[in-house]
């Protein structure tokens, strides 16, 4: 059902202000025609854009995503925030990427255990934060994507998030700025400040939508202002915190991305649906009840938590590690001890003490900035 | 300056255990009791089973809602609106506290009933944060009990969540969070879930006086939002947020919850 209520701010004049804020944040442009030139990439286009250098973290890792094949530029970053927001990527033109990946809580849906796509209807996991996805080797909670350019189809095809085609997509996409929709949008304009021509193309549309990702980069926490030398970042007790964290978490939430990026089963009972995560993908009996390991960054900020949701706060997660796990043939290896306990030993003091540390991971400038805001095209539920 | 104050300060929100009466009650007031109830007993959160009409056990873990723009109405047929600015209150059946309402500055007189609205009006979903403090501010935990959509959507008016065997969903669970107040221009029409609400005191009086504070029960049945006209099945709808259709269909249930009690005088003038 096509609601056709939220129509767009008028885009006059607003262009130019974005582009301005896009100049004053921490990635540098240069200017010149595309930052493409010695880069012989598979799908090199004339443009006239400016192109963005994107600037890695110092204490981050190497970027997984190949830069060099899509390079970022001023254009297709704004592009790829309008399609990122935009309702018009779902059959009902209601529900965008940004509905149930909202800002405030680090582009997750904040109070859905379960988020809601198409005509209200009900998916069966908990939406993951989109941040930090340069340095994603797989994505979703079962890893069924591997390349970034490619996770948006997943979204877009399923029936109960977004229910649409690429080709429709590609189609409605055309004929923007389409006042009937509401959407003044002009498609056509903004991807040929992109790419140069106002060709549509699904590679278009996902490479803007991947640029737009490569700058939702989360790395200016307390945590972060304290790795990088500000001693005074942390107090006393969030580094208490930090060293119990180091102790009991770290060997799966690991390095600056607080994830080994492994899957693995953490002993959740299963609920009612029987979710049996990573299998489902691979087939292999190992894999059953496997999720993917999450990252914790903005972890305070992102609640509920687990695949599905089942837990509203952190001390409800703390205490399922400590208490409340679940044996199996797949349980991972690590929450096994020789007395035939499961679960990581934790006091309640240390708990408040991890959970303390965890909450220094939150990144303010990521939440608040503006040029990850939505642009005016969005409907967040 | 006295005027000014008095406008700006006429209600509050209980705000704790000992609400012990002031030294001077220089205007009357009335405290509101909102009594959560499911059928004829009393709504217990998650560990007690109740059914709709069509039979499905459900189990309910959140059931808040807006209640907005009172009116006193008095004997004889005058009426007194409360200032607007005090008169939006979210009241959270896990949160005791937000179920009592202390309307002060109200005009002594004989009350026979109290006129509100579910919800949170058109023009105060549009305006400005400063105007969006207390109740209404939307910076709270959305992950809890957080009751705003965003800036074009507005407030959740009736927020209603639990656990049923009949759901249909993959973890058995329903959510229903209705709103929308109409849109916030003539482009951006939404349906108006706002519904008002008129209660007769059954013939009793509430009599404000400077040491006589009434306290009116109002009771809210939490199985009239399932159970009204559009009837609610969880296993048909386990989840209703932004479908027209649908969420106008539990709003034109929920506009008949709420009931009368009692009135008590004299609640806080020991």
């Amino acid at each position: 059902m096509d609601h056709g209520f939220f129509k767009v701010l008028k885009r006059t004049g607003l262009l130019p202000g974005m582009l301005i804020l896009l100049m004053q944040v921490g990635i540098s442009c240069s200017s010149g025609s595309g930052g493409n030139t010695e880069d012989p990439g598979p799908d090199p286009e004339p443009t006239n854009s400016t192109s963005l250098r994107w600037v890695k973290p110092a204490h981050f890792p190497d970027p997984v995503y190949d830069l060099t094949k899509n390079p970022l530029t001023v254009e297709g970053v704004l592009l790829g925030k309008f399609l990122f927001y935009d309702g018009i990527l779902s059959r009902t033109n209601v529900i965008g990427c940004g509905t149930c990946h909202q800002q405030s809580s680090a582009f997750t849906h904040h109070g859905h255990e379960l988020s809601h796509g198409v005509d209200d209807q009900l998916g069966t996991r908990n939406a993951p934060s989109v941040q930090n996805m340069a340095w994603n080797t797989s994505f979703f909670w079962d890893g069924n994507v591997h390349v970034l350019d490619s996770v948006p189809l997943n979204p877009i095809q399923n029936k109960v998030e977004m229910d649409e085609t690429m080709d429709n997509i590609l189609a409605k996409l055309r004929a923007t700025p389409n006042t009937s929709t509401k959407v003044q949008v002009d498609y056509p304009k903004l991807f040929k400040a992109a790419y140069g021509t106002n060709e549509i193309t699904s590679a278009r549309v996902r490479k803007a939508l991947s640029q737009f990702m490569m700058t939702m980069v989360s790395a200016n926490s307390k945590y972060d202002y304290f790795v990088l030398g500000d001693a005074a970042a942390l107090t006393t007790e969030e580094k208490t915190g930090m060293t119990l964290f180091k102790q009991k978490c770290s060997s799966c939430h690991a390095g600056e991305l607080f994830t080994d990026v492994s899957y693995r089963n953490n002993g959740l009972p299963p609920i009612k649906i029987d979710d049996q995560g990573r299998y489902a993908v691979t087939k292999n009996e190992s894999d059953r009840y496997k999720f993917k390991v999450p990252s914790l960054r903005n972890i305070a900020l992102t609640a509920p938590y687990m695949h599905d949701g089942r837990f509203a706060t952190l001390e409800q997660v703390l205490n399922h590690y400590s208490d409340n796990m679940q044996s199996s043939a797949t349980l991972d290896d690590i929450f096994k001890s020789p007395t035939g306990k499961t679960g990581i030993s934790l006091t309640s003091a240390e708990k408040q003490s991890i959970i303390l540390f965890l909450r220094t991971l939150s990144d303010d400038q990521f939440v608040r900035s503006a040029e990850l805001a939505d642009p005016g095209v969005g409907n967040a539920f | 300056m006295l005027f000014i104050g008095a406008c700006l300060i006429v209600a509050c929100q209980y705000s704790g255990p000992e609400v012990g009466p002031p030294l001077i009650i220089p205007e009357g007031r009335m405290v509101l009791k909102f009594d959560n109830i499911a059928g004829n007993e009393d709504l217990v959160l998650d560990n007690k089973t109740y059914s709709n009409s069509f039979g499905e056990d459900l189990t309910i873990s959140k059931f808040n809602y807006f209640v907005s723009n009172f009116k006193l109405l008095e004997e004889g047929g005058d009426s007194y609106t409360i200032p607007q600015d005090s008169s939006y209150f979210r009241i959270v059946e896990a949160d005791p506290k937000t179920q009592t309402v202390i309307l002060n500055g109200i005009p002594q007189g004989k009350y026979t009933g109290i006129e509100y609205i579910i919800g949170v009006d058109s023009l105060r979903s549009v305006s400005g944060i400063e105007k969006r403090g207390g109740a209404l501010d939307p910076s709270g935990d959305m992950a809890g009990d957080g009751m705003y959509w965003a800036w074009t959507s507005g407030y959740i008016f009736v927020k209603l969540e639990g656990t049923s065997s009949k759901s249909s969903s993959s973890n058995g669970k329903f959510y229903y969070h209705i709103g929308f107040y109409g849109g916030f221009d003539s482009e951006n029409k939404t349906v108006n879930n706002i519904k008002n609400v008129k209660i007769n005191f059954a013939g009793e009086k509430a009599v404000v006086t400077g040491d006589s504070v009434p306290e009116v029960r109002l009771t809210a049945d939490v199985l009239k939002v399932f159970n009204g006209p559009d009837p609610v099945s969880v296993e048909k709808n386990p989840g209703i947020m932004f479908d027209f259709t649908l969420s106008s269909g539990v709003a034109n249930n929920y506009k008949s919850m709420f009931g009368f009690g009692e009135i008590k005088q004299n609640s806080l003038a020991k």
